[in-house]
């Protein structure tokens, strides 16, 4: 198919896939919008097929059928109770699959500086969206501790993994081979960054955290739309990203708690983060409203 | 250019989902970061061209393992969507006056 009918037919997915919002956030009208938002996937995935890039359907159909079904019976069997778990790990399995698609635009020809910028942030977006989402699993659905867990060094550690991260992305940017020591590093870091951000906070502050990572996830779409070119994925993860926030924001207030205080709460901070929670609320009706 | 009309794209899809979500009721706080979960799995676009494409094994291989992780994404996320919203309706029908 024609690229410029495959952008057309994205287009409709977008508008669809803000309608689908939109409506999700109302009560009357939450169902069909999420049928409207179902309806932009399907399309976005059916033409997408037609792309004249793909030129082999037997992995493609493999690994699709197989994630439907896991996705399918894992979604039937949940009990309610522990749906918030489960948007964990349908939230993680979306990070690790934006790192997968950054990790393979770099074997893509012909790429610049900024489109391996923009494949390292893919990778370290949805590798700590992966890993951050199963440590909230693991938290939420009590297989570990649900407490938060503080050591002393915390703050040196997660100071030097960043740190580590930026030299390591550099080294990489310098020299992009997709077999670059620095690019497994990047890897590796982004995951245990993850976990380093969820491991301060408590089990009860958890939908909140679940809810900032599905912002992420979105942004880590994004960034991989940078990577490959397609709008599609800009539009709807950058989207996600934003409505994200919001809704992260709305529920920190809910529980009448700051978006600070939820992350930093672990640190013992508690003092500075009250400061914080007073600016926010002061501010955030009148951005809001 | 390209890049710049991408970072205009970019810069518009924000403000939009800024300006999408807001005051939601507490009992959809849950569906709706279900449902724009789902959402996200829109990665699976990239998954699937990564896959079909020609660009060696390894990204190909890459692409299916992508496909696969961003359609459990996509699949669950609606179906567990749903169903968190059927049980929502069914509390709303009971107490006719219940809907703010």
């Amino acid at each position: 198919m024609n690229p410029v009918i495959i952008n057309l037919w994205y287009v409709v997915a977008a508008a669809l896939f803000i309608f689908g919002l939109k409506q999700l956030g109302s009560p009357a009208t939450a169902v069909r919008g999420n049928v409207l938002s179902s309806l932009a996937m399907v399309i976005a995935i059916a033409v997408t097929l037609f792309n004249k890039e793909i030129l082999t359907f037997e992995l493609i159909v493999i690994a699709a059928v197989i994630g439907a079904v896991i996705g399918a019976i894992a979604a039937q069997k949940v009990e309610m109770t522990s749906m918030p778990e489960m948007v964990a790990l349908f939230n993680g399995s979306g990070g690790i699959a934006s790192l997968m698609v950054g990790w393979a635009a770099l074997y893509n020809v012909g790429n610049t500086t900024f489109t391996d910028v923009t494949v390292l942030l893919s990778i370290v977006i949805g590798g700590m969206t992966f890993s951050g989402s199963i440590l909230a699993w693991g938290k939420l659905s009590e297989v570990m501790t649900s407490a938060a867990v503080v050591f002393g060094a915390q703050r040196i550690v997660n100071a030097g993994i960043l740190v580590g991260l930026v030299v390591c992305s550099v080294l990489f940017c310098m020299d992009p081979a997709v077999d670059s020591p620095y690019l497994y590093a990047v890897i590796a870091l982004s995951l245990l960054f993850g976990v380093m951000a969820v491991l301060p906070i408590g089990g009860a502050d958890m939908p909140v955290v679940i809810s900032l990572l599905n912002s992420y996830s979105g942004l880590a779409a994004c960034a991989a739309g940078f990577a490959i070119n397609n709008n599609i994925l800009i539009v709807a993860g950058s989207m996600v990203g934003a409505a994200g926030i919001i809704l992260t924001n709305i529920m920190c207030k809910a529980m009448n708690r700051s978006l600070g205080h939820v992350l930093f709460s672990g640190f013992g901070a508690v003092k500075q983060a009250t400061k914080v929670e007073g600016e926010v609320s002061r501010l955030s009706p009148r951005m809001l409203s | 250019m390209e890049a710049v009309f991408l970072a205009m794209v970019l810069m518009l899809s924000i403000f939009l989902g800024f300006e999408l979500i807001s005051k939601v009721p507490a009992t959809l706080h849950t569906p709706l970061m279900s449902g724009a979960n789902a959402i996200s799995g829109i990665t699976i676009v990239g998954a699937l061209i990564s896959a079909g494409g020609e660009s060696g094994a390894m990204s190909s291989y890459l692409g299916a393992a992508a496909v696969m992780f961003a359609m459990i994404n996509v699949a669950g996320g609606y179906l567990v969507t749903n169903r968190m919203l059927s049980m929502f309706k069914k509390k709303d029908t009971n107490q006719p006056g219940g809907n703010s």
